[in-house]
């Protein structure tokens, strides 16, 4: 099999993008003094429509704001914990509420997802912003697992729409499976019977990592990949679910808090549907632990032996 | 009639119909509505900006954001007077069915953004200004902030973005009524002087007597013509409750209502001043 590279989802999202910039002059991208080697082109290409507003975040989401109501297609660009926590009332009160009667298209990348930034400590883990963006109306939380899923995303973003696109910062292999379809917002990454890991972000990647490891086990446990953790597609979901029995969440956020678990037991309560639910997610206080990813995954019981112990529990 | 006389003839009937609004929608916040009357009436009717009643959203108006949302009631009977909705409206402010709020909303034609919650406008005025550079257009976009709102942060960040940016398309006004919600500016987080302050942060400083309208016009022509790479600001020295004497001095006047036979007594002492 072909060695691929892994990429980070920012770079190949803006490479996209600055093609696109080409040929639409209304793109407009900010960011709060946050980079990457692919913004380093554009804005040497486009001078003009790239503003670096400072480590300032409240006054990007309201310039963000400005730009679109004049009509542009805006991209605000920062540090994943920083551009949804420190501006949240911004976002609030000019993208979810205003775009209600003045449409715009502002685009929210948030870099660092999770525990991307795992040496950083608690204030570069990014826990809360699945449940805190997704229960804004109006807003559409993006959460892919992989580059190859945000490149095919750019299209929807120049659509009319607020939008948070949550990228994880560690470059990352492509997951081999179909490519995303916003109308369902989940994917089937693999194929399995009676159990299944429904995840988000980069814990899709340990969840296909899981159900290899449990193939020893002889589990076949499958695994579906939530892109968009707060509009998938109820009827489509269901129709997949026939086939398990017994269900785990996994994301890098916190537990019981409006997060992926929380989307999940919504959509199982609204379809009535009777099944073994249980979600792997941080529990408890934040971490100062300096450890790498899987060593937090361990510490907050999200791991492969977490897993097991699920299905264990489930089989008696 | 010269159009001074004209203008203030018009600040004194605006002024009259807020005190019948808050008599009719007591909710409405009458004391931090009155302070701006003649920095809108010059705006408004002095030709300063460019507006279209019967299209509110086009593209060649001059962007008028109102960051102190709360603190324009008095905008209702402007808008009424000049088109941009019929003037029945009026009375059925704060009730049921009617899109006139005591905090007005941008379902309001007229008004650019969402309002109500302070520290906003001048950061998304920014973002506007920048939009019509980058669109070589050549309209201007005005800003309303109170003294007060500028305890919030985020409007200094939108302050040095807006300086180093030049954005001379960028007029931002204070309306400098120098009271707050509980006390005095002065008493709570005190930011004078404000025109160091702006022009340490890049701003060209106007300073006017917010309720000699002529003046007001004038300082408002001046800086929207003035192209010199800065942004600039209008300190507009008013007086929180301005018409009302029982306001004027009062530490707690944002918070004060009026009664009906109140509001009858100073509208009756205003029409004595026709």
């Amino acid at each position: 099999m072909q060695e691929i590279k892994p990429r980070a989802m920012r770079d190949v999202f803006i490479e996209s993008l600055r093609v696109k910039m080409a040929e639409d002059e209304l793109i407009f991208f900010l960011s709060a003094d946050f980079g990457s080697p692919a913004l380093d082109k554009l804005r040497e290409l486009y001078p003009n429509r790239f503003l670096n507003v400072g480590i300032a975040e409240q006054n990007l989401i309201n310039v963000a704001t400005g730009l679109a109501l004049e009509g542009f297609k805006v991209y605000a660009y920062a540090i994943a914990p920083f551009i949804t926590m420190r501006c949240y009332e911004q976002i609030r009160v000019n993208l979810a509420v205003l775009s209600q009667i003045r449409p715009m298209c502002v685009n929210i990348i948030g870099v660092g997802a999770g525990f991307s930034y795992d040496m950083s400590g608690p204030t570069h883990h990014c826990l809360e912003d699945l449940s805190i963006m997704g229960t804004l109306p109006n807003v559409t939380v993006f959460s892919p697992s992989d580059y190859s899923s945000a490149e095919r995303y750019v299209d929807e973003t120049l659509k009319i729409g607020i939008r948070y696109l949550r990228f994880d910062a560690k470059p990352l292999h492509n997951i081999d499976a179909e490519e995303i379809n916003v109308i369902n917002g989940f994917r089937v990454v693999k194929e399995g019977s009676g159990s299944v890991i429904l995840s988000t972000g980069f814990m899709t990647h340990k969840a296909v990592e899981y159900a290899n490891a449990l193939k020893t086990l002889d589990e076949n446990i499958g695994v579906i990949d939530l892109f968009l953790p707060s509009n998938f597609n109820y009827d489509a979901l269901e129709k997949v679910l026939d086939n398990y029995d017994t269900l785990i969440s996994l994301e890098e956020g916190i537990g019981k808090a409006g997060g992926l678990d929380s989307k999940i037991l919504h959509f199982l309560n609204s379809r009535k549907l009777i099944k073994s639910f249980t979600p792997l997610a941080m529990q408890g206080a934040y971490s100062f632990e300096i450890g790498s990813r899987d060593s937090l995954h361990e510490h907050f019981e999200m791991g492969l032996q977490n897993v097991i112990r699920v299905l264990k529990g489930h089989n008696g | 009639m010269t159009l001074s006389e004209l203008l203030e003839n018009k600040a004194n009937e605006i002024r009259k119909e807020t005190l019948l609004i808050h008599k009719r929608a007591i909710e409405t916040r009458v004391a931090s509505s009155l302070s701006p009357i003649e920095v809108f009436v010059a705006l408004y009717y002095g030709g300063v900006l460019n507006y279209d009643p019967k299209t509110p959203l086009w593209e060649d108006r001059d962007r008028f954001v109102i960051s102190k949302g709360h603190g324009s009631i008095s905008m209702y009977p402007i808008l009424a007077d000049l088109g941009f909705f019929d003037k029945s409206e009026l009375e059925n402010v704060c009730k049921p069915g009617s899109f006139l709020g005591g905090i007005p909303d941008p379902i309001i034609p007229g008004y650019e953004t969402i309002n109500g919650s302070l520290g906003h406008g001048l950061g998304v005025a920014s973002g506007m200004a920048v939009a019509l550079s980058a669109k070589h257009s050549d309209s201007s976009v005005f800003v309303l902030v109170g003294d007060g709102e500028l305890n919030e942060g985020s409007n200094w960040e939108a302050i040095m973005f807006a300086a180093h940016n030049r954005l001379d398309n960028l007029i931002v006004i204070v309306d400098e009524n120098k009271v707050s919600m509980l006390d005095f500016t002065k008493n709570i987080l005190d930011i004078s002087p404000l025109a160091a302050r702006f022009e340490a942060f890049g701003f060209e400083c106007f300073s006017v007597e917010g309720h000699d309208v002529t003046s007001v016009q004038n300082i408002l022509l001046s800086a929207k013509e003035a192209k010199n790479k800065k942004p600039k600001v209008v300190l507009a020295q008013t007086i929180k409750g301005k018409g009302v004497p029982f306001l004027e001095s009062h530490p707690l006047s944002h918070i004060l209502s009026l009664k009906p036979d109140e509001v009858d007594e100073i509208i009756r002492g205003l029409d004595a001043r026709d």
